[in-house]
């Protein structure tokens, strides 16, 4: 597939935040999300205030922010419809350049965006900082349910090999002269889907076969025991526990 | 894993028959035994029953008659964890068997998943993996291996269980020539007793001396490799067929290994 040899949104590194255990800033960037959530709209220095806290972060992270930014546009599809919040929202309404929109909807549309840009960076700055494997350590740490775990580890090993099968199946279609143009091929198109569900399902079970030839019972065997220390944790925790600060005199003030 | 000290032959199969439950009979009576420390090929034809008999070895097949005894040890629901360390199976897509997000992790599921821990742990995934010259590769995803090299750490996944027996399902396939050789010189290196189940003759008498012939169900024919290869009348009646311009006794006489 050519693939890297990491995931596109992990960025190399050696600072402090890239070297810190992996349930520490799952959490952090948890609770982070929780604290921006639960802050009034009305204060809107404080989420001036999260975006340096996230800044901050970057810059110790040294990711430049040219790589963040280019990465939240992940988010955009997403808040598509808070831009028309204000003009379909109903209440009291102002003019702005010859336009009547809604107060209620934009504040709505502020809302919506700020909350979101801001949990949306702070994830981007934790799956730069963190591998995909450590991450999945990470919630395998947090006592995440296994079954879990184990599903989005699997999902992280075949999904190279299953599109690079659905890229074979594509080769081989457009080797016989078939090209999707259209309704009419959706036909098509649904049959191969159909064909590597199957075969992903068939792997599935010789993959199973594979571990219980190697002695697998139900549970995933600890291979690998990532532990933190207060330190640790307090360096993770001090991104939450700051902005926790900040909201708390947004409702204060 | 010295050969004298133990009396129990590797593996004994005997009187092994099974049908899937669709009604469809695969194995009809199958005997046969592989003493400790021999290289074993089990030949026969597409649909002959080869990876039904393979299942069997683990015991993730069985219900049907006969019995399937692993050094001493039979088959059954009481000895299933000890068998299934003790029967080391290779499956013939490394995409299937390698399943952890690195190599390192895979080598060590088999192992952590008997109870081994920390160093131990540690170290025998080291020397797994050196065994097949795939030392530095550990840290790597196995979809980032080239094909070679993800059968290698397949077989390093299993040595790593400490097998009495290996068995690989058609190793060579997908092989290119260089993996091909590599693979041999590994598997010579090997200290177990291996059973290969191949249809790649050329593989099978530059490694194993001793061949099955496993065909309709039934083991048609036990002997020395090269002898089985050599017989046309025996090879035709079981759809084995040499590749082109291969001729085994000439092989013999320049074969290097015993």
């Amino acid at each position: 597939m050519g693939a890297g040899h990491a995931h596109r949104l992990y960025r190399h590194g050696e600072s402090p935040v890239h070297t810190l255990p992996p349930h520490t800033k799952l959490a952090a960037a948890f609770l982070f999300v929780l604290v921006v959530v639960s802050t009034p709209r009305e204060a809107m220095w404080a989420f001036g205030a999260y975006a340096v806290l996230l800044a901050a972060v970057a810059e110790r992270a040294r990711v430049p922010a040219g790589f963040l930014l280019r990465r939240l546009l992940i988010e955009v599809p997403f808040v598509a419809f808070a831009v028309l919040l204000p003009f379909v929202a109903e209440g009291a309404r102002v003019h702005v350049l010859g336009l009547s929109l809604s107060v209620e909807g934009l504040w709505g549309a502020w809302n919506v965006l700020a909350k979101g840009t801001l949990g949306v960076a702070a994830s981007v700055l934790l799956a730069a900082t963190t591998e995909l494997r450590q991450l999945l350590l990470g919630l395998e740490r947090l006592k995440l349910p296994p079954l879990l775990v184990q599903i989005a580890s699997f999902m992280l090993r075949y999904g190279d090999v299953i599109t690079d099968e659905m890229r074979r199946m594509r080769i081989a279609r457009a080797s016989r002269g078939f090209e999707a143009r259209g309704v009419r091929h959706w036909g098509v198109l649904a049959k191969s889907a159909g064909a590597l569900f199957i075969r992903s399902y068939e792997r599935g079970e010789r993959v199973h076969l594979a571990m219980v030839s190697r002695g697998y019972a139900g549970s995933m065997p600890v291979i690998e025991e990532a532990t933190a220390s207060p330190a640790q944790w307090r360096l993770a925790l001090a991104l939450p526990c700051s902005a926790l600060v900040v909201c708390l005199s947004g409702w204060t003030l | 894993m010295d050969p004298v000290s133990t009396t129990a032959a590797s593996l004994e199969v005997s009187g092994l028959a099974f049908a899937y439950p669709d009604g469809h009979q695969a194995l009809f009576g199958v005997d046969f035994t592989i003493g400790r420390g021999e290289r074993v090929a089990l030949l026969g034809p597409n649909g002959a029953g080869k990876t039904t008999l393979v299942l069997h070895l683990n015991g993730i097949l069985g219900g049907g008659a006969g019995a399937v005894t692993v050094a001493g040890l039979p088959v059954d629901k009481r000895h299933m964890a000890t068998v299934r360390q003790k029967v080391g199976i290779v499956f013939q897509d490394p995409d299937d068997q390698l399943f952890m997000p690195t190599v390192r992790e895979d080598v060590a599921f088999g192992p952590a998943a008997a109870g081994l821990k920390g160093a131990a742990l540690e170290e025998r995934v080291r020397h797994a993996l050196d065994r097949v010259g795939m030392g530095d590769f550990a840290d790597r995803p196995p979809h980032h291996l080239s094909f070679g090299q993800r059968r290698r750490v397949a077989v390093a996944t299993v040595l790593a269980m400490e097998p009495e027996i290996l068995v690989l399902d058609e190793p060579s396939s997908n092989l290119d020539p260089a993996s091909r050789r590599e693979l041999a010189d590994i598997l010579r290196s090997l200290d177990v007793t291996v059973l290969m189940v191949t249809h790649d003759l050329p593989y099978a008498l530059e490694l194993c001396p001793r061949s099955l012939i496993l065909s309709d169900g039934v083991i048609a024919a036990d002997g020395p490799t090269a002898d089985l290869l050599s017989d046309e009348e025996l090879m035709r009646a079981h759809r084995l067929e040499l590749p082109f311009g291969f001729d085994p006794r000439v092989t013999k006489l320049t074969k290097k290994d015993g």
